[in-house]
């Protein structure tokens, strides 16, 4: 006997509404919040009516700290707030310094910090899609994911000394240059990479369960998005071509091929579909980087910023006295404010430093994209049934350490 | 698995009766299908090759834990792959990343629903003393407010070192006196 199977007609959001309301607490410890977000619901049956995210559970003062340290001392802490992709971090408040203190930095180091910025960013797209895809439902497009970053967390080792943890840049430069072979280990990370993400994207891309869950859901649309402050690969994924790298390149972005992709619907499938991208647009600067990667120093030669050879602190008294002052007093950076926004992964982060001179920061502030991208969610998480708010979360790809600070 | 126990003051001998792929793992003595061996060393046994760990992922090191479970790591090897975000499912709180005071109670809330026998795990320099982070909203350790049992450094722990404390935590649970709870109150 042959019983015709039918698929469940798909959920009405007003058959579901029951006329009274129910509030649900999720969070701070619960997979979907990708950290410590508590988010509130208030349900009408299995359609939100209202979602507040409360945050501030990773709330850690580092605002406050960074006026009682040297502008170098601070970067450690830089890579604790968007820990995805520190780098990107370290990168962005030492281009702020140096707005305010004028240092242009030479080209070499230009090109190792847009090498450090793009593997970054790959680096943390893969997390974000990661987690996105397992929000979703697809445990194995995280271990796709993590077997990647584990050769981008390498390559960072090599580098840097740290996984994670970077603390690279300094301000007039790069704690050091490059090692010897690293460009090579780049170049071979980016040739395996290519088909991998192919495979990743084989995966998810085309998988009718994943389309059903994210097309069409969390929609936002390119007015939206510009009024709530969007930025990053959120904005760019309801159509917004927007991308600080283009618009205002900084870091010598103006001289590398590179497209800014874009989505048409502004909806999840949308903001993934951006991101693998981006990650292709990545690999395709980070390569023309490594093809007219300049010689030379990568620190400026100013002894108030950078400081001296070790061989030379060890051999000359003057040197000495330089290293010493430089470590205790931090670069010397004068009276001034800047701001400046730097493209990354989770959007533009932008860091407002006021310097009443000397080397310790008179107020750092710190514009994060993922307290942005959190805030929309109270328009437009209502609507939407309870089952879709994780996979709107993951499409997000937000960071607390970085929304809280 | 037939158990018999030897009255009230044998208690911590038992003899089993089970298949020879079970005779290995465990302090025991094998005879002609039977083992003989303390009830402790059955139960540390089993406890031991079975955390499920709860995942209390609250900053930077919850990502070297998502490393941890991804395939270069993987934590599977030590059956401890089955990450549970439900405390009444887990006996292994993982603490990875700094506690504010904010956090706090929730932290403490969710050790306390765990079911016993439970263990913690203080991963990374903030859940150990605060790490760098000393400021006013931030927990000087998670040992203020939760029992830890392994304390892990680095900042972020290294995956490595994070495998390192499991394996201790295991070697503590081996030592543990576990029937004496069983059998007197």
């Amino acid at each position: 006997m042959e019983k015709e199977f039918t698929y469940p007609e798909p959920a009405s959001l007003e058959a579901d509404r029951l006329g009274e309301k129910m509030i649900l607490n999720i969070g701070p410890s619960h997979p979907a919040t990708h950290g410590v977000l508590r988010m509130k619901l208030e349900l009408d049956g299995d359609l939100i009516t209202r979602a507040d995210p409360i945050v501030g559970q990773l709330h850690r003062g580092q605002e406050k700290m960074a006026e009682n340290l040297t502008y170098n001392q601070f970067i450690p802490f830089t890579d604790r707030l968007d820990y995805l992709a520190p780098l990107c971090n370290n990168i962005a408040f030492v281009q702020c310094v140096e707005k305010i203190a004028g240092i242009g930095v030479t080209e070499r180091c230009k090109a190792v910090r847009v090498i450090c910025c793009e593997l970054s960013r790959i680096a943390s797209h893969l997390v974000g899609i990661a987690a996105y895809g397992m929000d979703a439902g697809s445990w194995t497009v995280f271990m796709y994911c993590f077997t990647q970053r584990e050769k981008l967390c390498t390559l960072f080792e090599q580098l840097t000394g740290a996984r994670m943890t970077t603390s690279y840049a300094r301000v007039g430069g790069l704690a050091r240059d490059i090692p010897e072979g690293w460009l090579g280990n780049v170049n071979s990370f980016a040739n395996q990479f290519l088909p991998a993400l192919d495979e990743i994207d084989a995966l998810i891309t085309r998988n009718k369960i994943f389309i059903d869950r994210t097309a069409g859901i969390g929609v936002v649309s390119p007015e939206q998005a510009m009024q709530w402050g969007l930025t990053g690969a959120n904005l760019r994924g309801s159509g917004v071509a927007s991308d600080l790298r283009k618009d205002v390149p900084y870091l010598g972005y103006e001289n590398y091929e590179f497209d800014v992709p874009i989505g048409v619907n502004g909806d999840c499938y949308d903001r993934w579909l951006v991101r693998i991208e981006e990650m292709r647009q990545s690999i395709r600067i980070v390569r023309q980087a490594i093809e007219k990667m300049p010689d030379g120093p990568v620190n400026v030669a100013d002894p108030r910023i950078s400081l001296p050879k070790k061989e030379k602190v060890l051999r000359d008294m003057e040197d000495l006295i330089n290293n010493f002052v430089l470590v205790t007093q931090g670069p010397d950076i004068p009276a001034g404010d800047a701001y400046f926004e730097a493209e990354n992964p989770k959007g533009a982060l932008g860091f407002y430093i006021v310097s009443k001179g000397g080397g310790v920061p008179y107020r750092v502030k710190i514009r994060a994209p993922s307290f942005v991208s959190l805030s929309a969610m109270q328009e437009i998480l209502p609507g939407h049934h309870m089952s879709d708010m994780a996979v709107i979360l993951g499409s997000f790809d937000f960071v607390l350490g970085e929304c809280d600070r | 698995m037939v158990v018999f126990l030897q009255g009230r003051h044998n208690i911590g001998t038992i003899f089993l009766i089970m298949d020879k792929c079970f005779q290995q793992g465990f302090d025991a003595k094998s005879e002609q299908g039977f083992i003989c061996t303390k009830l402790d060393s059955l139960i540390n046994w089993v406890r031991a090759n079975s955390i499920w760990p709860q995942p209390m992922g609250l900053a930077c090191c919850a990502i070297e834990l998502m490393g941890v479970g991804g395939s270069r790591f993987d934590i599977g090897r030590f059956g401890m792959e089955v990450m549970r975000f439900s405390p009444r499912q887990s006996d292994c709180m993982i603490v990875a990343g700094t506690v504010t005071y904010k956090m706090a109670g929730s932290v403490k809330r969710v050790y306390d629903q765990m079911a016993a026998p439970k263990w913690v795990v203080a991963m990374g320099a903030c859940a150990c003393s605060g790490g760098m982070f000393r400021t006013y909203s931030t927990l000087q350790g998670v040992d203020k407010v939760i029992p830890v049992d392994v304390y892990v450094a680095g900042c972020p722990t290294r995956p490595e070192a994070l495998i390192d404390a499991l394996m201790s935590l295991q070697n503590k649970i081996r030592s543990e006196r576990s029937a004496r709870g069983l059998f007197s109150k």
